[in-house]
């Protein structure tokens, strides 16, 4: 098992003929992810890397029963790129664009969630399960299969913690970036409730932010519904209020949406925060053995 | 992005909500000149981009031009939260029955715009939100259908109780709604929201703010920007393909994405050092960058160490410390560096960087205690 993807993922790649398209589609290709099918309108009936591009996803879902799409057009024409992967029936659209327009994700979640589409991202590094399917920009070799899910807003912040649990012999059962856009698609909360019923995923890391309340959402869940133990921790301390830090999400706006008040939330349900993020395996150790125990 | 209030209405206006006329002055003899013609109450306003301008001073009621040209001569160039104020607003000023408060913004959690009212408006309405949120209504408005007319309604009966305001209350708010979504705004509020003694509506202040991420759509709101000298530096790095934000401390940090970067800055505090900015120079090793970020740090006369967090993904390590190597050779500076390389290929990296005799770290714990160490040194 494991969460949203793994080896039965067909994937087909949104704008495959772009530059990033087509590097990242020979990167994930590479990796061993099943990659079914291409899009770029106006260039159906060509090949990239060996992968059949159409004009279309409706088209290219009819060919090859792709079940999954990544986007990787520009951001004023991404909204439009999950919504034809949503109407042609893929099951997961994963969003790497970056600079989506709020109004337009306020449109298209409310769209997409009557089609029962799911989505991760945008502005996301997309998702892993390790030795089965990498769907995204990250770098393959830094992950190791294994039972910790891990999910955060961040991308190199989540590879640095990665890294410290593949070096520390912690593998990872899927590893996801939900992405530092305000409103988005699938976050922490929907994400814990995959991973407690998910038989590979033993423990979760939680990587968080400043900026809105998904963190304070999530330790109430975590309270609330998850069995298995959960270890987090939250960039941002040190931020000012009403300044982005580079995220679109990261802001804390009038006093709201600072690291304390997250920090205080994950203690009020007994999830350790990490101090700095080389404290991660320790802190799961520590909690694995007493859950163990 | 921000803009002050006298653009906000403007903005109001162009959709048709109720918005007292008004004249915006640079000068005391620009507010003597716009009285001109005035025999009735007016208020000047300080327009600088902080909250508080009036228990700060920089709103006063004027009877008549003499008192109008003294409240502009005290609000001109006075300092609001460390801002100058350069331009005051002259308003025709209503009779206040009662305030009330409506607003808008993108809610994260319901994934839509949602619609904030309240019958407690004016200048505590922040207070109200803290301790008494019961008093505020919140209503999400479905983005397929935006606020429909029962809904408005509704909302504003709520407000008013009384059926003839609700209609007009309504019709103010399915405008501001608009307004909202076609600008791409982030916050539109109106606060406050003014009911007469003589049963009209008006809407007095007025604060916008707007979404960075859609204003290569918004062409007419991208032109009202007014920025400071930090702002101007953040856009210049934006431009650049970077994203920088000025800080108060001396350490200046270079990282490659906002999650680390911010980890990067809570880090240096954590071992007792002040971080002088958040800088996050994306994922390439573009020597141009790091060569752009540089001079963003060395423009930064507090700045004396600098921190470079690198962790390599599909960019791998020896190809970061080639381009550092490059970009270094092209600054030429004597300011103490650490720096920290992970990741993909790590070792080679740092054997690079070591022949030149920079300071090398492994762990991000290493490279911010260095980072301090350096900084004492000077």
């Amino acid at each position: 098992m494991s969460i949203l993807v793994n080896k039965d993922t067909k994937l087909v790649v949104q704008g495959i003929t772009g530059r990033d398209g087509q590097f990242h589609a020979g990167r994930m290709k590479a990796y061993g992810t099943n990659v079914v099918a291409g899009t770029s309108p106006g260039k159906g009936g060509q090949e990239v890397d060996g992968v059949p591009v159409f004009d279309t996803v409706a088209e290219a879902v009819q060919a090859t029963g792709a079940n999954t799409s990544i986007i990787f057009v520009p951001a004023a024409f991404a909204a439009d790129a999950i919504l034809e992967a949503s109407y042609a029936g893929v099951e997961l659209v994963v969003a790497i664009s970056e600079g989506v327009p709020i109004q337009d994700m306020i449109r298209v979640t409310s769209i997409i969630e009557k089609n029962g589409t799911k989505l991760i991202g945008p502005n996301c590094p997309g998702l892993i399960t390790p030795d089965e399917a990498l769907i995204g920009i990250l770098p393959g070799m830094i992950f190791k299969k294994g039972n910790i899910g891990l999910m955060s807003r961040s991308g190199t912040l989540t590879y640095e913690v990665v890294n410290m649990l593949t070096m520390n012999e912690m593998g990872q059962s899927t590893v996801v970036g939900i992405g530092g856009d305000p409103v988005a698609g699938l976050y922490y909360r929907e994400l814990l409730e995959m991973y407690e019923n998910d038989p590979e995923t033993e423990a979760v890391v939680l990587i968080g932010e400043i900026g809105g309340d998904a963190e304070e959402q999530a330790a109430a869940y975590i309270a609330e519904h998850m069995t298995k133990p959960v270890v987090a921790f939250i960039a941002g301390q040190t931020a000012p209020p009403g300044k982005r830090m580079g995220h679109a999400g990261a802001i804390i706006s009038s006093g709201s949406g600072t690291a304390e008040e997250k920090i205080r939330a994950f203690a009020k349900a007994d999830v350790p925060v990490a101090k700095e993020p080389s404290e991660i395996p320790k802190l799961l150790q520590e909690k694995l053995a007493k859950t163990t125990a | 992005m921000k803009i002050h209030e006298y653009q906000a209405r403007e903005i109001f206006k162009k959709y048709g909500l109720p918005v007292p006329n008004s004249v915006l002055c640079q000068s005391v003899e620009e507010v003597e000149k716009a009285m001109a013609k005035k025999e009735d109450l007016v208020v000047v306003k300080a327009q600088v981009l902080v909250g508080g301008r009036g228990k700060a001073g920089g709103v006063k009621l004027a009877r008549n031009k003499q008192e109008a040209v003294d409240a502009a001569r005290q609000i001109l160039g006075m300092d609001i939260k460390g801002l100058t104020v350069e331009k005051v607003l002259v308003a025709d000023a209503v009779d206040i029955q009662k305030e009330f408060y409506v607003g808008l913004i993108n809610d994260r959690n319901t994934k839509s715009v949602t619609l904030m009212a309240s019958a407690e408006g004016g200048v505590e309405i922040e207070e109200v939100a803290k301790n008494t949120p019961e008093l505020i209504h919140k209503f999400a408005i479905d983005p397929l259908t935006g606020l429909l007319d029962f809904q408005a309604r509704e909302i504003g009966m709520k407000l008013f109780g009384n059926v003839k305001h609700a209609r007009k209350a309504a019709d103010i708010m399915q405008k501001l709604y608009t307004l909202f979504v076609e600008t791409d705004a982030t916050i539109a509020e109106i606060n406050p929201l003014v009911l007469t003694p003589d049963n009209e509506i008006w809407a007095i202040d007025g604060k916008m703010n707007f979404d960075d991420n859609a204003l290569y759509r918004q062409a007419e709101i991208e032109a009202m920007r007014e920025a400071d000298e930090d702002e101007l530096k953040e856009i210049d790095a934006h431009e650049k393909g970077l994203s920088y934000v000025k800080l108060d401390g001396n350490i200046g940090c270079m990282v490659n994405g906002a999650g680390l970067a911010m980890a990067t800055m809570d880090m240096i505090k954590l071992y007792g050092g002040e971080p002088a900015n958040f800088l996050d120079i994306g994922g390439s090793s573009n020597p141009q960058k790091v060569v752009d970020a540089m001079n963003i740090l060395l423009s930064d006369q507090n700045v004396n160490a600098v921190m470079i967090n690198i962790f390599g993904g599909i960019t791998r390590c020896d190809d970061v410390a080639r381009g550092l190597i490059k970009a270094l050779d092209t600054i030429k500076t004597d300011m103490p560096i650490v720096v920290r390389l992970s990741g993909t290929n790590a070792e080679e990296g740092l054997a690079l960087l070591k022949e030149t005799g920079l300071p090398t770290v492994a762990t991000m714990s290493e490279a911010a205690q260095k980072a301090i160490e350096l900084s004492q040194g000077q």
